[in-house]
């Protein structure tokens, strides 16, 4: 269920020194497989990365498990939670993860903008990855030494304006209340998932239970390009495609799927809306 | 703006659910794959050239209801011209995707034109044309034709 920004590195990383990649297997519906995890540790295992929230199915990882597992085993995880930080309260420490990641462009920041947690004691360790300017001490023609963490990872003048920019939108969601944000897309979501499978024939993919606020969905064998289309001219948007998770599109056994999300800002015409555009396909390729 | 009937209009919905031509042709001598890796729409066009004519041809593979219907009323207007024709065809339905198709193109295209709708719609023009693309492709004897890169036929036209 891993989105392809947690894939492509590490096959990058591969093929420049050669790590191995293990890859944990989930069910049908979207769950990982726990067991397969715990086991998917040996000797060998150096690092442990894992979505916190699938961005196509909206299952919601069990992460606090898993960074319990991985620390247990002495392994560092990088917990990626571009769709977590914005929808659920997220405390880095409370979870035990070593590296948490997540996008501000997915939480009405601008776009170029982002946060990278670290634990201080592994970012100390860590030599920098980009040399410039701001991450230095010192520099001489014959030796330079590296700013304190964060400076030394932070090289050349930052994204000022977006970084701003992510500040204001965290106070933002902040005064509305992440728990206030969590209860009204959990409820917009349940409303949906009832109503969609009210219509029949509309496959929903996912987990039965607990969810975050995406909905991917399947109307019949039209194809999600189509609904997409139907759907924008309706005048809601949902996003069609593989969702940057194509290994997961195989595994679900479709090209596609179209995928309704909830914000905050949403309410249940929203939801009626979709349920009336999700009508028209089943209207036209009826 | 396109109304929605305009653009799945019911020819274009009877040839997505029952597509002529469709299947591999054994008996070929020209073929290509085209493939639009945006959305995964992926066919591949079979074509039987006799004489300068194209005697026979079927498209397989899959795709949204605009690429397959457009795949399968292509296969229908192609079959029994000649190639010159056919590439004639396949200019003509680039022109109308652009926009810029005069007149006659148009009385040429005929029923092809309930695809007009489609060039209202940038996100949705390159799964009309990727058949006619492929066939291009076939025609002329390349053996890929994909929607982007170097094999986008669209930007190199």
């Amino acid at each position: 269920m891993e989105h392809h920004a947690n894939i492509v590195p590490w096959q990058m990383l591969r093929d420049e020194i050669g790590i191995g990649l293990h890859v944990v297997p989930m069910s049908d519906d979207g769950v990982i497989d726990m067991e397969a995890f715990e086991a998917a540790f040996n000797e060998n295992t150096k690092f442990v990365s894992v979505i916190h929230v699938s961005n196509a199915l909206g299952t919601v990882n069990p992460v606090d498990q898993m960074c319990a597992i991985a620390r247990a085993k002495g392994v560092p995880i990088l917990v990626d939670g571009c769709q977590a930080a914005p929808h659920m309260k997220v405390d880095v420490a409370a979870l035990g993860c070593d590296f948490y990641a997540f996008s501000g462009h997915k939480m009405c920041a601008p776009t170029g903008s982002g946060v990278l947690y670290g634990r201080a004691e592994l970012l100390k360790k860590m030599n920098p990855f980009m040399g410039g300017g701001d991450m230095i001490l010192s520099v001489s023609f014959e030796k330079t030494r590296y700013n304190e963490i964060p400076h030394k990872f932070e090289a050349g003048t930052p994204a000022i304006m977006p970084v701003v920019g992510l500040a204001a939108a965290i106070r933002y969601l902040d005064s509305i209340g992440l728990e206030a944000i969590a209860r009204r897309e959990e409820h917009l979501t349940t409303v949906a998932i009832q109503a969609i499978q009210g219509l029949g024939g509309v496959r929903v993919f996912g987990p039965t239970g607990h969810r975050a606020p995406v909905v991917s969905f399947a109307i019949g064998d039209v194809h999600p390009h189509d609904v997409g289309t139907i759907l924008d001219r309706e005048g809601v948007a949902v996003r069609a495609g593989h969702h940057c998770a194509q290994p997961l599109m195989r595994r679900l056994g479709v090209p596609a799927t179209a995928r309704a999300s909830f914000a905050f800002y949403n309410d249940e015409a929203d939801v009626e809306a979709l349920i009336t555009g999700i009508r028209a396909v089943q209207e036209i390729f009826g | 703006m396109t109304d929605l009937r305009d653009l799945y209009q019911d020819v274009i919905l009877d040839h997505n659910k029952k597509p002529r031509n469709f299947g591999r042709l054994e008996a070929h001598n020209h073929d290509a794959h085209g493939h639009n890796p945006l959305c995964g729409d992926d066919y591949e066009i079979f074509v039987l050239v006799h004489d300068g004519v194209v005697k026979d041809i079927s498209f397989d593979g899959a795709g949204c209801a605009i690429s397959k219907a457009a795949a399968s009323m292509m296969t229908s207007k192609v079959k029994g011209k000649s190639v010159e024709e056919a590439q004639q065809f396949i200019e003509e339905f680039r022109d109308m995707m652009a926009g810029h198709l005069d007149e006659s193109g148009r009385e040429h295209l005929g029923h092809l034109r309930v695809f007009e709708g489609v060039a209202q719609l940038p996100n949705r023009i390159k799964c009309a044309v990727l058949p006619w693309h492929t066939l291009n492709a076939a025609l002329v004897g390349s053996e890929i034709a994909s929607t982007e890169g170097d094999h986008d036929e669209w930007e190199r036209a």
